[in-house]
């Protein structure tokens, strides 16, 4: 009796002891940098942030106060903020206190193609990463291609590498080193729909017509004009729109991809 | 103590939906209304009733009144031919209460918004171009918030408009009382690009 007595208290401090302490080892606090990618409002003084971190992924977590004045202007997609997350339980969503590191927006909005450009970076990084799955490379290139809001003559190429980055990340990587049906490194031309692999002019045979363009800018040659990124942004398309969005569900490409590319477009004419 | 008929709780759990405002702080307001019930709460119940019933949207500018067509489009004195865009009525309201623009109004219902899925389609830009055409407009104000979502509905709606339109935007810089030392990097930076000779 008594033993069971003593393994019944010893249950019910065990269970006290787990309540107040985190389930498991792993921290319910950390500090990190991080590109907001979206606002939302949460009640009538908070917001809900969408942040994109190096070590801790896409994260999302309230924010007491972020309508304020004083936050609002600091709080625009795109800001680099410093950023400090806690949460009583890893699974939940926890609050988030930033405080802003560098702001893009004043340079997004100064130029139209810039601030399409601005929408597309976000939205696609909002679409496609998983919450809370670290994806340093990517962190790191998006915030260098962020960082160059400022030039918008190098933006466009660099925003081609950031998508092909994207599509490497998540598993879709291109491989444009040598032709899929020839082996050969010469006059690739096309690139398989299906596989991502390069085509050479002569391993298209009569599949030429079936195949996506491979223009010189995606392999690293040429004048990369803005002509030839749009259409090599047509070609990362495809792996966007028939690989990389039917694995994540039933939702498009956010539009704000096709707006970009239009306003590159103009731009090109 | 809460009773579920009861008119009172019933007032209370309605206020406290209200925006500013939560469960203690609507229980004050009721408190007080029901001490002033000749002074302030039928008055009230009288506004709301007859607000309720009249109130209603501009079916040319999008502002809310009490007609089919608004006082600001009514006015002929208003028409100049130049046209302010704004996102909300509130944003109109607040240009109103600076009483320095005597043109006409447009109000969009929101902006575009990517992660929103917000599309030209749910705005009032069609009756926006219908209006260039029919109220001879010259000039047409993109008073739009100075926000990421704000400025891609600028650049968008500056994009549909026909060439012979000019376009403009308010500025954006340092607001009056401001201290540079609490400006955002961004406001600096866009004050300093539309500085001026002095």
């Amino acid at each position: 009796m008594a033993s069971k007595m003593r393994g019944a208290v010893d249950l019910a401090s065990h269970d006290l002891a787990s309540c107040l302490r985190p389930a498991n080892s792993r921290a319910m606090e950390w500090r990190d940098t991080g590109i907001l990618l979206s606002t939302r409002k949460h009640g009538e003084t908070s917001v809900i942030l969408e942040v994109f971190t190096p070590d801790h992924g896409r994260h999302l977590g309230v924010m007491k106060g972020g309508t304020s004045r004083k936050m609002v202007p600091h709080l625009q997609p795109g800001a680099q903020l410093d950023l400090r997350w806690s949460a009583r339980l890893e699974e939940h969503m926890g609050a988030f206190r930033a405080e802003p590191e560098r702001a893009r927006a004043h340079l997004a909005m100064a130029n139209r193609l810039m601030l399409s450009g601005l929408n597309a970076v976000l939205a696609l990084l909002s679409f496609s990463l998983p919450e809370r799955e670290p994806h340093v490379p990517l962190y790191r290139r998006s915030e260098s291609l962020l960082d160059l809001m400022g030039q918008p003559d190098l933006w466009p190429l660099a925003y081609l590498r950031w998508e092909m980055s994207l599509l490497e990340d998540l598993g879709f990587a291109l491989d444009l080193a040598s032709c899929a049906v020839t082996g050969g490194t010469e006059d690739l031309i096309y690139v398989s729909p299906k596989t991502g692999r390069a085509v050479s002019r002569s391993g298209a045979g009569d599949w030429a017509p079936r195949l996506l363009p491979l223009p010189p800018v995606l392999l690293g040659q040429g004048e990369a004009s803005n002509t030839e990124i749009v259409q090599a942004l047509g070609t990362t398309g495809h792996f966007f729109e028939h690989h990389l969005a039917p694995n994540l569900g039933d939702d498009p490409v956010p539009e704000a991809r096709a707006r970009f590319i239009d306003q590159l477009s103009r731009r090109a004419e | 103590m809460t009773r579920r008929n009861d008119p009172i709780e019933a007032l209370i759990a309605l206020m406290a939906r209200l925006p500013g405002l939560g469960p203690r702080s609507a229980r004050r307001v009721v408190l007080y209304l029901i001490r002033k019930r000749a002074q302030v709460l039928r008055p009230l119940a009288e506004a709301m009733m007859a607000v309720s019933e009249s109130a209603r949207e501009c079916l040319n500018c999008g502002n809310v009144g009490t007609s089919d067509i608004c006082e600001i489009c009514e006015d002929t004195r208003r028409a100049n031919g130049i046209l302010c865009v704004v996102e909300e009525v509130s944003d109109l309201w607040a240009m109103e209460r600076a009483g320095v623009f005597k043109g006409r109004y447009h109000v969009l219902g929101g902006t575009l918004s990517a992660l929103e899925g917000v599309g030209p389609e749910d705005l009032r830009i069609p009756g926006l171009i219908n209006r260039l055409e029919t109220e001879e407009i010259t000039e047409v104000i993109l008073a739009l918030n100075a926000t990421i979502d704000g400025q891609t509905t600028a650049h968008y709606i500056a994009d549909q408009l026909p060439g012979q339109v000019t376009v403009t935007t308010l500025a954006q810089g340092v607001p009056i009382g401001g201290e540079l030392d609490y400006l955002d990097d961004g406001t600096i930076s866009a004050a300093l690009n539309a500085r001026k000779t002095f």
